[in-house]
């Protein structure tokens, strides 16, 4: 502190001889020297108030109450200065956490989309904020079954993914059980509505393909309907099911519904931040995703789930208001 | 040695009277200036807690110099409602002060320690501590 005040008489004397705007330069620097050191406002006010009465001696009766006075308004900003300091911190502290927590998350819910050679398999989901409350889920029993759950938090953000660790959970202890989509959802529903808070709700569609016979069942727990894609009719099909959104009531009842896929079909599955353009209420989302889906059906299942994602935001401005995940099976 | 005194908080005008006792002790033990503001900042802000929230209360000052060390303690003690979480009355954001950095946690900072015991329905004592350095 000594140090200081001497360095701040220097300065101030200085710029008393000939007020240049070097001096007041010179004082700019020393001030980001007080700040790194601490120094509180009040302080400040009392190393200048001693500068001033080494530089003028003769003047000290007058002005120093004055400076006493100021002191004390500032011990006030010095206060606020300091609760500012300590919330910025305690800021850095929460991104820091953030960032942990949205890595685990990121290897926590790391969806592998299966590689079989009978069935072509695409997935993409991009979160809207850091953390994804979209999540799809793959279970297969080599070439015979492929079961993928479509799953969105009514919510974003942290309790939105602490709820999908949830239902991934629950979803790897069905074990073998994970054929009859109706089924995997009542249990899902239990699972949820015991444990997470009553505000929180997940819709799933979920859907298990029989591959060698070629039959796609599904259940849907208030999730946005899946779309069938008929090659021989040229057709697009909804794949509406009934069904209570997860989480609402503990005996919720799943209806089980099943098609029949031929060659060349297509299965979209997505979720609302897909279908719903809030930014662009005047045009028909459906109708565009299905275009899309016809004027690129010849394409990979994956290269047509990028396509839908690159076009739609276009179509939005790049301005998607929700996580945005679309699966899609090609027979 | 230890000189206590202290002034009753029942109506506004005696907050200045604890900061005037505050600001006699701290000056007579030999804090500079800035360091009387800041004590009698403190001082004012527990006379303002109990004048708010305790209608009446007492504020104490000690002066107590040793061999080893000089430092004013400020004790405000009052029958009040009392503080159910007193954790969360230190922490910064919450109190009532909207942002304005006053209130418990600025109490805390500027003085050196502060010691909070209290009791719902029976009351709070806060007892701050600053040594002379």
């Amino acid at each position: 502190m000594k140090q200081l005040e001497s360095q701040y008489e220097k300065i101030l004397s200085d710029y008393m001889f000939d007020q240049s705007e070097k001096n007041l330069y010179i004082a700019q620097n020393f001030t980001r020297q007080l700040i790194q050191k601490n120094i509180s406002p009040e302080d400040v006010v009392n190393i200048h108030k001693n500068a001033v009465g080494k530089i003028f001696p003769d003047r000290v009766g007058e002005d120093q109450p004055a400076y006493d006075f100021l002191i004390e308004v500032m011990v006030h900003y010095g206060m606020a200065h300091r609760e500012h300091q300590s919330l910025l911190q305690i800021q850095a502290e929460y991104e820091m956490e953030m960032k942990i927590a949205t890595n685990i998350q990121k290897t926590l819910l790391k969806t592998v989309v299966p590689q079989l050679s009978s069935i072509d398999i695409g997935m993409i989901s991009i979160p809207f904020r850091k953390m994804n409350g979209d999540y799809v889920h793959f279970l297969h029993d080599r070439e015979d079954y492929l079961s993928v759950a479509v799953t969105d938090v009514v919510g974003k953000g942290v309790p939105a993914a602490l709820c999908m660790s949830m239902v991934k959970y629950g979803l790897e202890t069905l074990e073998y059980a994970y054929k009859d989509p109706s089924y995997v959802l009542e249990v899902i529903n239990r699972v949820i509505e015991k444990g997470v808070d009553d505000s929180m709700f997940v819709s799933m569609f979920y859907g298990c393909l029989d591959i060698q016979n070629s039959i796609f069942s599904y259940a849907s727990a208030g999730h946005e309907p899946a779309l069938h894609y008929s090659a021989k009719q040229g057709k697009f099909f909804s794949l509406e099911a009934k069904g209570l959104l997860l989480g609402v009531l503990s005996e919720s009842k799943y209806s089980y519904n099943e098609i029949f896929l031929e060659d060349k079909d297509i299965v979209v599955m997505m979720t609302d931040g897909v279908t719903e353009f809030r930014s662009r209420e005047d045009l028909n989302s459906r109708e565009i995703i299905t275009s899309l889906i016809v004027e690129n059906k010849h394409v990979s299942a994956q290269q047509l789930c990028n396509i839908l994602y690159k076009q739609i935001e276009k179509i939005l401005d790049f301005k998607l208001s929700d996580d945005f995940t679309v699966v899609i099976i090609k027979n | 040695m230890t000189f206590k005194s202290s002034v009753e908080i029942i109506t506004e005008w005696d907050i200045v009277a604890a900061r005037q006792l505050g600001r006699d002790e701290a000056k007579a033990l030999g804090f500079g200036i800035v360091d009387q503001a800041r004590i009698t900042t403190a001082i004012s802000e527990l006379a303002r807690n109990i004048y708010l929230y305790a209608r009446v209360g007492v504020i104490e000052v000690e002066k107590v110099e040793t061999d080893v060390e000089k430092k004013i303690v400020v004790i405000a003690t009052d029958q009040g409602p009392g503080i159910k979480d007193v954790r969360q009355v230190i922490e910064d954001g919450y109190s009532t002060s909207g942002g304005l950095g006053a209130g418990l946690p600025g109490v805390n900072r500027l003085m050196d320690s502060m010691v909070i015991q209290s009791v719902v329905g029976e009351g709070t004592t806060i007892r701050a501590e600053k040594r002379l350095r």
